[in-house]
């Protein structure tokens, strides 16, 4: 095994979204941060796959939970910060939906809950304005609560984002490097792993769906046990995007937030996700029955969704525990940190989780000096909302034509600073074969263009 | 951006849209401009290695790119302007297009606009299949492109899913590359296509499983195997590491969905009348776009006639569109059909020679089965036919549009007899 005789302030476990805002934060306040990660590609967990909601946490309970506010603090970092990296924002605004009386009856605690969760623009609107501001809800609507600070966001960019400023202030990122032991002397942790040793002084445990087994490798026990609960979605084609411009939420019951339709920032429609508790940690299978009952769900909320065809389906793990509340605990004896139970609303709390765990660090004494004037690196345009490659000159022509994604943006991701490692990861920075003919087209280009690239290639040549 | 102009665009150079601007060139218009996303114009065919193609075009059996090449040829030799690399990425009124090319964007103007976008497989996802998401899932045409464009081979022992002209063509394509199937299997109780083709598998070894459908697919990186149930409910485990969707076309609307353009919601094309005229009259549309799916000879002939229509529009010659009679239909039966709507002239000479050059109405089922089909206007039949209709195959009606002159109604109807 290599030495490594480096040593870090900070050893971050994990580069899903948590992971990558962790690194970001710790970078910035001026700590040498190491992100180690055992897949070959970063967001290849809980993080692939979710609703890309940037939630005001206006239904997160109870008020004053972590989960609720880490996600207030997360989603103002969130809308100050992201102009400066690039990140898009679809300013659609939300309807939580009755669709009967006693639904109906639900949502004035509902609207009492937002307005104690500091989301006052919050209120309760009737059917004949639901109607009137998104015509093509089913007549059934009852009454609705609008959110209008509830917005949608580019999932895949947004932790890619903050990892690239981490990195581009200093931070090091090791990928296929899985933890498989290690130990504290008092002073400082020694990490062994899959790419040898690593020192730091402090352990964040940010590794998600592996959470629990990542405590009881480093300190021999766990706060939590991580029970893995299924999300399946179905993507419908861009024409259905019309049909909404609201996220259109379901009134939420003890266990879920329900099935929600809304927008991407991709300008597609989305409808999902399932809750399935499931053994598998990394199994997503999508299961047609669940898939045609999502669909039918949808019709039920907008109808005309019956003339609209599927882009696409997948399936991701949240990880869930046998709490409801965010697990983030220290064991400050052994400068060691576990962000755990970060489930369905990470995406929106990560930047907030980050904040309250670096303010904890250096309340237990800690002292950085934070980077002077750091760099503010900006990630491609992908969103809708944004110019897109292919309006620029010099775009090297489309390769996927049905998500319009130029030869350029693909030679640049693969060139770019973190390179994707795989296809997926590629799909994710640039959303090449993710449109309505899956690959028809582009598979072929894509497998000259990303030749010697990937460890599995598209394809040998014969 | 420097705005472009043209007397007619055409968008697509597969065989419909080479066909038409051939034929719009022998027609003497001046500018007609062909455009191109992929980086060579011939379309579907450019990416099919295999006989037959030609027979109806040049009488001569070719492979698909050797077609391709002379039909690009042809257009080329004849002033035809090739825009290649160059997607159109918005539509509007009046002929109007956003396009994208390599430098960047750029609008377009045109008189007269045809779409011949063409169609496409209906991939995994749309088709709500359970299981994982590894590598080695693709439609034919993916795996075409693959094989004969760029010489690669994705897997070496694929699943094939699907018994339709499409799924031989996606037999031929691995036996060039090497690559042997695990088998071919079909939910129908026989093969889709032509009856004959049920030889091929068996000549290349490769099981044939009818009244069978894919349940799952399994596998991390590569997919490692597949359940297939038969038609007795039991489900087996197949290894392999590839499956190929073939198959299900559907038209490739999605530049006419966003548009001012009207769709058909049957055939998932736009409307068009019987001079393949869409809602606005300034744009045309042909090809497999309108009737998913045809061969590459049917949609070159109907190019060349739609070119006639296009030509004598230039000069005025076709009737206007203010009075539009929709063709209805209550029969679940049928699929599609089109033209969806037909423009009735002032005088009834007016229908002239152009109109009867129309093939009539185009038409495909929802399953194989025998009856006879019915055009009525205002109640009386005015075009029947006995026919039994696979469910892929072309089904032609003749369109008397003389005796449409005067009409307020038109209805299409199947009476069943027995379903096969």
């Amino acid at each position: 095994m290599r030495a490594n005789d480096d040593l870090f302030d900070i050893i971050v476990v994990g580069s899903g979204v948590v992971g990558s805002a962790m690194a970001r934060r710790f970078t910035l306040e001026g700590a040498r941060v190491l992100v180690i990660e055992k897949s070959s590609d970063t967001l290849d967990g809980a993080s692939k796959a979710n609703s890309a909601i940037l939630h005001t946490g206006f239904d997160a309970s109870p008020s004053g939970s972590q989960e609720q506010v880490c996600i207030a603090e997360g989603y103002a970092e969130y809308l100050q910060i992201r102009a400066r990296l690039n990140l898009p924002l679809l300013e659609c605004g939300a309807l939580l939906l009755a669709w009967n009386q006693q639904e109906a009856d639900r949502l004035e605690q509902i609207l009492r809950d937002a307005h104690r969760n500091g989301v006052s623009s919050a209120r309760l609107i009737s059917r004949k304005q639901v109607l009137d501001r998104e015509p093509q809800i089913g007549a059934a609507v009852v009454a609705a609560i609008e959110v209008p600070g509830e917005f949608v966001v580019d999932p895949w960019s947004a932790p890619y984002a903050y990892l690239l400023q981490a990195i581009e202030n200093g931070a090091r990122l090791e990928r296929s490097c899985e933890l498989l032991g290690g130990s504290f002397d008092g002073d400082s942790w020694r990490l062994e792993t899959g790419k040898g040793q690593f020192r730091g002084r402090q352990v964040i445990n940010c590794a998600g769906l592996f959470g629990d087994h990542i405590d009881q490798l480093l300190i021999g026990q766990s706060s939590f046990e991580i029970r893995p609960r299924k999300g399946q979605f179905v993507v419908f084609d861009k024409s259905a995007a019309s049909l909404t411009r609201s996220i259109l939420l379901p009134v939420p019951t003890e266990t879920t937030k329900g099935i929600v339709v809304c927008p991407t920032i991709f300008g597609n429609l989305l409808v999902g996700p399932t809750a399935e508790e499931q053994p598998s940690r990394e199994r997503a299978d999508t299961d047609s029955g669940a898939l045609a009952e999502l669909i039918k769900r949808g019709r039920a909320i907008l109808p005309a969704l019956e003339y609209h065809g599927v882009t696409a389906t997948y399936a991701g793990i949240r990880p869930a525990t046998e709490h409801k509340d965010y697990q983030i605990k220290w064991e400050h004896q052994q400068n060691y940190c576990c962000v755990g139970g970060i489930r369905s609303t990470g995406l929106s709390a990560a930047l907030g989780i980050a904040a309250q765990v670096f303010r904890e660090f250096s309340a237990a004494g800690a002292r950085h000096q934070p980077v002077e004037d750091p760099l503010w690196p900006q990630v491609p345009g992908i969103a809708e909302t944004v110019q897109r490659g292919w309006q620029q000159a010099d775009n090297g022509g489309i390769v996927c034509h049905c998500e319009l994604v130029t030869r350029r943006e693909i030679e640049n991701a693969l060139q770019g600073r973190i390179a994707p490692g795989s296809l997926a990861e590629l799909k994710r920075r640039t959303r090449v074969t993710m449109g309505r003919c899956q690959g028809f087209y582009c598979s072929a280009e894509l497998s000259e263009l990303t030749n010697g690239f990937f460890e599995q290639a598209l394809g040998e040549k014969f | 951006m420097q705005q472009q102009a043209c007397q007619v665009a055409i968008i697509g150079a597969g065989p419909a849209g080479l066909a038409c601007a051939i034929r719009l060139r022998q027609l003497g218009v001046e500018e007609v401009l062909l455009i191109e996303r992929e980086a060579a114009a011939g379309g579907v065919p450019r990416h099919c290695g295999h006989s037959p193609f030609g027979m109806r075009e040049f009488h001569r059996l070719l492979s698909g790119p050797a077609y391709a090449r002379r039909l690009v040829q042809q257009a080329i030799d004849l002033g035809v302007r090739l825009l290649l690399t160059t997607t159109v990425v918005k539509l509007a009124e009046g002929g109007r297009m956003i396009l994208s090319t390599p430098a960047g964007e750029q609008p377009l103007q045109a008189e007269k606009v045809v779409i011949c976008t063409g169609n496409r497989e209906t991939p995994r996802s749309a088709r709500l299949v359970s299981g994982t998401r590894p590598m080695g899932i693709m439609t034919t045409g993916a795996l075409q492109s693959m094989v004969y464009l760029k010489q690669r081979r994705p897997f070496r022992h694929p699943v094939i899913v699907g018994t339709e002209l499409v799924s031989f063509s996606a037999l031929l394509t691995c036996r060039h590359a090497g690559i042997k199937p695990v088998a071919m299997v079909d939910s129908s109780s026989r093969v889709t296509a032509f009856p004959l083709a049920a030889m091929l598998p068996r000549v290349l070894r490769v099981p044939l499983l009818l009244n069978s459908s894919i349940k799952s697919i399994d596998g991390r990186q590569q997919v490692e195997a597949v359940e297939i149930e038969d038609h007795s409910g039991q489900v087996s485990t197949f290894p392999c590491d590839g499956v190929i969707f073939s198959g299900h076309f559907v038209a490739e609307s999605s530049l006419i969905r966003p548009s001012h353009l009207l769709l058909d919601r049957r055939s998932g094309g736009p409307l068009v009348d019987q001079f393949g005229r869409c809602s606005d009259p300034d744009y045309f549309a042909c090809g497999n776009l309108l009737h998913p799916v045809d061969t590459a000879g049917w949609c070159w002939s109907e190019g060349r006639r739609l070119a006639v229509f296009v030509h004598a529009d230039l000069h005025g010659g076709l009737p206007v569109t203010e009075h539009l009679l929709e063709i209805d239909t209550a029969s679940a039966d049928i699929r599609y059909f089109t033209p969806q709507r037909i423009a009735i002239p002032q005088r009834v000479s007016d229908f002239g020679p152009l109109a009867e050059a129309s093939p009539g109405l185009q038409l495909r089922f929802n399953d194989a089965g025998r009856g006879e089909l019915k055009l009525r206007a205002d109640d009386v039949v005015v075009a029947s036919r006995h026919l039994r209709a696979r469910a892929e195959t072309r089904q032609l009606l003749q369109l008397p549009l003389a005796k449409l002159f005067q009409c307020q109604a038109l209805s299409l109807d199947l009476t069943r007899r027995t379903a096969e």
